[in-house]
């Protein structure tokens, strides 16, 4: 396959930034879509020009560094994978292909498509954890937990932390990802003790950051390769309003 | 050199609980006034870090990656051991033990594998009480599975995404105390010397890989928890920016490595498809429980997965089930693996390339019927249809063996401590606990043992010792080492050559592959250490590395990377070459049985082979920890 590539480069974070377009040629169709840019930058590097700086590390889909913005959409045409899982057989010989970083304010750009995330660290950090220490804590089985309730704080517990719910969203919003870490803990017996504090204080650390509102439209859910449901953000939405009303009298 | 394990007196069962009687304390008011460093945020150091804070240490915690979420561990499919014998099948610490050490091919340590096998059964009462979501039955209690070829089930796990969930555990801990600034964290920032003051180590020098600043940490105590060495073979399951620097540059200030050869070849993973693959993806192990492994009775040229469907029963050759009748296509990783080399070395490979066997379950969809399977591995098989475009629940997977796991690492007595005073290393960076071959769900228990139950003891004991002075970073040690650091950098960026560091890693990658992998020969070793020494030097005269220091820069990253994965791979190769013997993923076509499988040589090399760096160009010196078994017979490991 030959493609036509118009990427994003941008030196650093206070460079203005352009989009530059680069041909790459005998792409196999097998190929991830990351090795292809692994092509193009053995190629640029050999004309001695500066790599495309592109976050990624596990190549499987569960790190969740990788985060390009192809084609306008996050992690690119298909659902439910990462950008390192995307394979050329999903593009055409000769087809153009715009690839951007995550464009969000709090994730500004570092370089070309990398981008500082930090601010998602900063909102665990808020509280998204249960405050125990290491050791002294209960048998394993002494809280039995039923299946369903289980599984479903799995289900918000897949989230890979990668933004793309972020990127998509024409807000900026963060409460897929808020979302998914407050129903994971929330929906878990163990989660009980803090769970007022927690929603509070990562929702506050959510709107410190910068971080839009939500209106629902649902886009971060279509876009989320762990396919995290919405209705985690209507468990975080009843989550806050119940710490918010209620009394913290004992 | 005399190296002492350090492993207490007294009954096997014993010896964990009496060290920790014995270990000394370090006053609760007095913990704030030492300092540690911890290079790596995976499950040994995560954890680590964050049992530090708790306990009211000053930690600093330094990781590549932009986050500390995102360490490798996280890939970890499978699932995490533990004794907690919940399906009432006859597990216990001692068989955890026993397993342990018998899988790893009785080359490692007995006291330090049962310490493991003890507090393996504290790492889930931990993770459960963060909030871990392991699998549950509809009681409500915790589920199991046999994995690995154990014969109980002893695997606690969370879907195929356990070492996910024991991430984001330690990390939600991490967090915890990032927060109460207990922790201070450096992400993207990497390691690159190790500094000593009178003989003991007192910081590291790093560089910050988005403005290119080297900076210099003082601590009383540094921690390595930074994972193995797999990408010395360019192709492994490790996430690309896996690498061995922190710890070779540690063992060129004096740790000594052991048993660089101990490499894991994991036989599930999906096959090479051509030159522009830049790492491999696993699929779980948990597969061999329900898949067939075959390849055709006679040779056919570029067999198809499609083509497969029609081949006739009696035409097939189940050869794992035909060789090993009682473990069947259980048999562990390293026998596993061989079996399928064999079988492509015969010819009788399928797939375009050859280098590749089928793992079919089309008995097991008859069997269970679709949903169960795809209960059971439903991200596993929309993964490997993802990636290979053929559809596992119609056609047979194709798998091959790769890169996995390094058993070997920095040398550590029973506390973790390397032979450098203060210097620790953690979870796959050290040899401790795996012998010649990890068993599946063994790594995931072994980084959180060490980071949550072990080292926040054994630490104490060295810090109790410890005057409370800091060492400021203008010191002459610390000066030095940067230097030495931008030297290295200003060369790596001044030679602009021909060939990019992907050029070499690959030719690195190639030459260990054929000669150090799953298979190695006297003559082939020899050969592979001349190759690698030409490559060394061509690498210093003839790569190319674009940009500048300062900036974020990740061509001169690698470089730093490759140019140590290079000085490793000859090391590697002089400890497989003076291993004779074959034990666990270590196979010396000279030592093997007449039925080809891996014969061990006790009387002469039941010993750890620690390294210890001489110099630019020298050779390594060998030092030697005599193995000894009082609680377990040596015998071949038998899987028929």
């Amino acid at each position: 396959m030959n493609l036509t590539l118009k990427v994003w480069r941008q030196k650093n974070a206070s460079d203005k930034g352009g989009f530059e377009t680069y041909n790459v040629s005998d792409i196999s169709p097998d190929m991830s879509f990351l090795e292809m840019f692994d092509v193009l930058n053995e190629q640029l590097v050999r004309e001695g020009k500066d790599p495309v700086h592109f976050d990624h590390d596990c190549r499987e889909g569960i790190c969740g560094m990788c985060s390009m913005y192809i084609n306008g959409k996050p992690h690119g045409p298909k659902d439910a994978i990462t950008t390192c899982q995307l394979h050329m057989r999903s593009f055409n010989d000769g087809d153009t292909i715009t690839v951007e970083p995550w464009r969000a304010a709090p994730f500004p750009i570092i370089k070309d498509l990398v981008t500082d995330r930090s601010s998602f660290d900063r909102i665990i950090q808020a509280g998204g954890y249960i405050s125990v220490n290491t050791g002294g804590v209960p048998d394993a089985n002494e809280i039995p937990i039923p299946k369903k309730v289980a599984d479903e704080a799995m289900d918000a517990a897949t989230c890979i932390g990668c933004g793309a719910c972020v990127a998509a969203c024409k807000n900026a919003s963060a409460m897929l990802f808020v979302s998914a870490k407050v129903s994971q803990l929330a929906l878990l017996p163990q989660g009980q003790v803090e769970k007022k504090s927690r929603v509070e204080n990562m929702v506050a650390q959510m709107d410190d950051e910068g971080f839009g509102a939500c209106t629902n439209t649902g886009a971060c859910s279509a876009v989320c390769p762990k396919e995290i449901s919405l209705t985690n953000i209507a468990r975080l939405n009843r989550e806050y309003f119940a710490a918010k009303s209620s009394s913290d009298n004992v | 050199m005399k190296l002492d394990s350090k492993i207490p007196e007294g009954p096997l069962a014993e010896k964990w609980t009496k060290h920790k009687f014995n270990v000394k304390l370090v006053n609760p008011a007095n913990k704030r006034k030492y300092d540690i460093i911890v290079v790596g945020t995976g499950l040994a150091g995560a954890s680590a870090a964050a049992s530090f804070g708790e306990l009211g240490y000053n930690v600093k915690a330094f990781c590549f990656q932009d986050s500390p979420r995102r360490a490798h561990s996280i890939a970890a499919q499978g699932g995490i051991n533990a004794a907690k014998n919940y399906q009432n099948d006859g597990d216990s610490v001692f068989r955890l033990f026993y397993d342990t050490i018998k899988g790893g091919d009785y080359r490692s340590r007995e006291a330090n594998v049962h310490r493991l096998a003890e507090v393996s059964v504290n790492i889930i009462d931990q993770c459960v009480a963060q909030g871990v979501p392991f699998a549950r039955e509809y009681g409500g209690l915790l589920a199991n599975r046999s994995f690995g070829g154990a014969q109980v089930s002893r695997t606690f796990y969370a879907r195929g995404q356990t070492g996910q969930q024991l991430l984001l555990g330690a990390y939600s801990a991490l967090s915890r105390q990032i927060a109460q600034g207990k922790v201070k964290m450096y992400p993207r920032t990497e390691m690159l010397d190790l500094v000593m003051v009178d003989g003991k180590a007192r910081g590291i020098v790093a560089r910050d890989l988005v403005t290119g600043k080297i900076e210099s940490h003082s601590a009383h105590a540094v921690v390595l928890a930074t994972g193995g060495y797999g990408n010395v073979f360019f192709l492994s399951t490790n996430a690309m920016g896996s690498n061995c620097t922190a710890a070779w540059r540690a063992h060129k200030k004096g740790a000594l490595f052991a048993n660089p050869c101990y490499t894991q070849i994991h036989p599930t993973c999906i096959p090479v498809s051509g030159d522009h693959q830049s790492k491999l993806t696993l699929m779980s192990e948990s597969l061999r429980n329900d898949g067939r492994v075959w390849v055709p009775k006679e040779a056919i040229k570029g067999l198809t997965a499609k083509e497969a469907v029609s081949i006739a029963e009696e035409d097939r050759d189940y050869y794992l089930e035909r060789r090993y009748p009682s473990f069947g296509n259980l048999v562990p990783r390293d026998v596993a693996s061989r079996n399928a080399k064999y079988v492509c070395d015969e010819g009788r490979g399928v797939g375009a390339t050859g280098l590749a066997v089928f793992l079919d379950f089309a008995d097991a969809i008859k069997r269970d019927g679709r949903d169960v399977i795809e209960g059971k591995y439903g991200n596993l098989f929309d993964m490997y249809k993802q990636i290979t475009g053929d559809d596992p629940y119609e056609v047979p997977m194709m798998i091959y063996p790769a890169v996995h796991y390094t058993m070997g690492g920095l040398w550590v007595d029973y506390n973790l401590m390397t032979n450098v005073p203060g210097l620790y290393a953690a979870g796959e960076a050290n040899f401790s606990d795996h012998g010649a071959n990890r068993l599946g769900a063994s790594a995931l228990m072994q980084g959180l043992a060490d980071g949550y139950f072990v080292l926040p003891y054994t630490i104490g004991d060295y810090l109790a010792g410890m005057p409370y002075d800091q060492v400021e970073t203008d010191h002459e040690a610390f000066k030095e080492a940067e230097d030495h650091v931008k030297g290295r950098i200003g060369k790596l960026l001044s030679i602009n050559g021909n060939k990019t560091v992907d050029d070499f890693h690959k030719a690195l990658g190639k030459i260990m592959w054929e000669y150090c992998g799953m298979s190695r020969t006297e003559e082939g070793l020899k050969k592979a250490k001349g190759e690698i020494q030409e490559l060394k030097k061509e690498f210093w005269e003839n790569v190319k590395v674009v940009g500048e220091n300062e900036e974020l820069n990740m061509s001169l990253e690698k470089a730093n990377r490759v140019a140590d994965f290079l000085e490793l791979g000859e090391l590697m190769v002089d400890d497989a070459l003076n291993r004779s013997e074959s034990c666990g993923g270590h196979f010396r076509e000279e030592s093997q049985t007449e039925e080809g499988e891996a014969r061990r040589k006790d009387d002469e090399f039941s010993y750890v082979a620690a390294w210890e760096y001489k110099g630019e160009d020298q050779s390594a010196e060998l030092h030697k920890e005599d193995l000894e078994f009082e609680n377990v017979k040596l015998t071949q490991r038998s899987y028929k």
